[in-house]
């Protein structure tokens, strides 16, 4: 096979797994008709096409309002956090990285806390001030910790950045703990944020954050084949002629503003955004041509699975998500591990 | 075929200078030999002539002044080999020397059909077809030369910079790396500008030679008119002694004193 056959191939099954996850979160879920019905019932909605799916209009009504919001959700947080994970990766040439790094979930967090303990009784604001101030934060954090890192950089600026992330997120942390500590009574509530969830996923939180998911997907995947140059060092790629530092800050910029979106409305669910790029790394090769839509892809179906799961593994209660994508990635990714050349 | 001049170069980091005006004019298919103790200034000469750190002065191809140029522009004229170059251990040999069309190619563009070709085409003439998927960390010392040497190649840059070329290869691999670059000087005409440090290897493979130290150029000229004894003795601080061959060949033998 050629490398284009190649790319091809990894491309058409991820999206048909896609497609597959997809169908299945709409399938499964406590009450609702029986799972097999849920085909049925989509083709009927086609377009020229009528059969009997004997899906009541109550019970679609169900899967459309509450089903099919959640799995939209969760695909575009899985795909949005792994593919910034795989870019912030590629431009910091680290792997350890993750799409919070620069601050994006601890001011999100902070946002969060702050809107739950301040401005939980609003009713006149056109949207949730909840989502609104962690996106709000968690981009004031990321371009804090830029600033920081880029004036202080010199030459040096992908690892003064890191620095300056650590230094960020302690900060953001600290003020976001001493806040919780003086209110007690929110912790519950600020945990439950934190800990990710997709359970009141609507779709007007999709029409908010989509816009943002598909822009920061547009300009990193556009950037595919800078991210290839930075795997040689940022001194050989400017002498290869890649202007290195304005591509490390669109890159960063679309990432975080993706992160930011997606994790004002999903809360912090974790790992997707380290574990999916190495999985697709240990699976497809490191070339970011490949991992960039792999991960988009692979990422979204891996949460709407792990969404699955984490709905009827204890029903009718649910584990948080954060908690089961890291059941679930972390042996996998050892599995993957022992069984494949270790690529980093 | 492009000449390379540097006037009047300077170098500093922080309050320190490296490289105090350096100036020298290499002729079109000309290669330059840089010598001299570290520290003296050979690798930060190459880094400001690709642009990696501030200099003044100014460095020009062709008459023509690189600070008004582009990045890509630039690349496109100088290729630059560095003395540890970063081989990403899981990127095939081709999709390393594919990075070299990177000048070529622009912002929001992918290489082309041609660029792909050009690959295959630099990867042949270095004998190199058979490595075309392999991982770079599987290659040897010597291989991985080579491929580097196939991504310079790649960007079609009439100048070739190469910092310490051989530093990490034994004999046999030296020579054979230099013997690559030889040839590619020959056959398309490439101004070599090569930071050594074996004196002989040196002498063999430039046209011209400079001495430098703490950042002066203090000799150029022929292999015969630099690696003089008494010179060597006093910037390095060894005792060598220096054999003629017959067919002009230099030879730089430490003595232990």
């Amino acid at each position: 096979m050629t490398t284009g056959q190649r790319t091809a191939a990894w491309l058409l099954g991820a999206t048909v797994l896609l497609m597959v996850s997809l169908l299945a979160g709409a399938m499964f879920g406590p009450a609702g008709p029986p799972p097999w019905r849920v085909p049925l019932a989509i083709i009927d909605r086609l377009p020229l096409i009528s059969i009997d799916s004997g899906v009541s209009d109550a019970q679609w009504n169900l899967i459309w309002t509450i089903r099919f919001p959640r799995v939209v959700l969760a695909a575009l947080v899985g795909g949005m956090l792994s593919l910034g994970g795989a870019s912030y990766q590629g431009v910091f040439r680290n792997p350890l990285v993750d799409p919070y790094l620069l601050g994006a979930a601890a001011g999100a967090g902070l946002g969060a806390t702050i809107a739950i303990l301040h401005l939980r009784d609003v009713t006149d604001w056109p949207v949730d001030p909840t989502p609104l101030l962690a996106f709000v934060l968690s981009l004031a954090t990321v371009a804090a910790t830029y600033t920081v890192g880029a004036a202080f950089g010199g030459n040096r600026t992908g690892a003064t950045l890191v620095l300056a992330g650590v230094a960020m997120v302690s900060l953001t942390t600290a003020a976001q703990t001493y806040v919780l500590q003086r209110n007690s009574e929110v912790v519950r509530e600020v945990y439950t944020w934190i800990l990710g969830r997709l359970v009141n996923a609507s779709w007007a939180d999709i029409r908010l954050v989509a816009p943002y998911v598909i822009l920061t997907t547009v300009i990193l995947l556009f950037h595919a084949r800078h991210l290839d140059l930075f795997r040689v060092g940022d001194d050989e790629a400017a002498t290869l002629g890649a202007p290195v530092a304005r591509i490390r800050l669109i890159v960063v910029m679309a990432a975080t503003l993706g992160t930011a979106a997606v994790v004002s409305v999903s809360g912090l669910i974790g790992f997707v955004g380290l574990i999916v790029p190495h999985i697709v790394r240990l699976l497809a090769g490191a070339s970011y041509r490949l991992v960039l839509p792999l991960s988009l892809l692979l990422g979204a179906s891996f949460l709407i699975l792990v969404d699955i799961l984490g709905r009827i593994a204890i029903a009718p209660s649910e584990l948080p998500i954060g908690v089961v994508t890291a059941f679930i990635g972390a042996p996998f990714f050892i599995y993957l591990l022992r069984t494949k050349r270790v690529a980093v | 075929m492009s000449s390379l001049t540097f006037a009047d170069v300077t170098v500093s980091y922080g309050k320190r200078q490296v490289l105090s005006g350096f100036n020298a004019s290499i002729a079109s298919g000309e290669w330059l030999g840089l010598i001299g103790p570290n520290g003296a200034g050979k690798s930060s000469l190459l880094r400001a002539a690709v642009g990696l750190v501030a200099h003044g002065g100014v460095v020009s191809v062709d008459g023509s002044s690189l600070s008004l140029r582009s990045r890509s522009q630039r690349a496109a004229l100088l290729a630059y080999v560095p003395q540890s170059p970063i081989l990403p251990t899981d990127m095939t040999c081709r999709d390393y020397v594919l990075l070299g069309r990177a000048p070529h190619v622009s912002y929001f563009g992918r290489e082309s059909k041609h660029d792909r070709a050009m690959v295959d085409d630099v990867l042949t003439q270095l004998d190199l077809s058979s490595f075309r998927d392999r991982y770079l960390g599987e290659l040897s010392g010597g291989e991985a030369q080579r491929i580097v040497i196939a991504r310079a190649l790649a960007t079609e840059a009439p100048v070739l910079l190469l910092d310490e070329p051989t530093s990490a290869l034994d004999i046999g691999h030296q020579q054979q790396a230099l013997e690559l670059v030889s040839t590619l000087q020959r056959e398309h005409g490439l101004t070599v500008v090569s930071a050594m440090h074996d004196l002989t290897l040196a002498g063999l493979y430039s046209d011209r030679l400079a001495l430098m130290h703490e950042g002066n150029v203090v000799a150029m000229g022929s292999a015969t008119e630099v690696l003089e004894a008494d010179r060597l003795a006093e910037f390095y601080g060894v005792r060598v002694t220096v054999h003629h061959e017959p067919d002009g060949t230099v030879v730089v033998v430490p003595r232990r004193s």
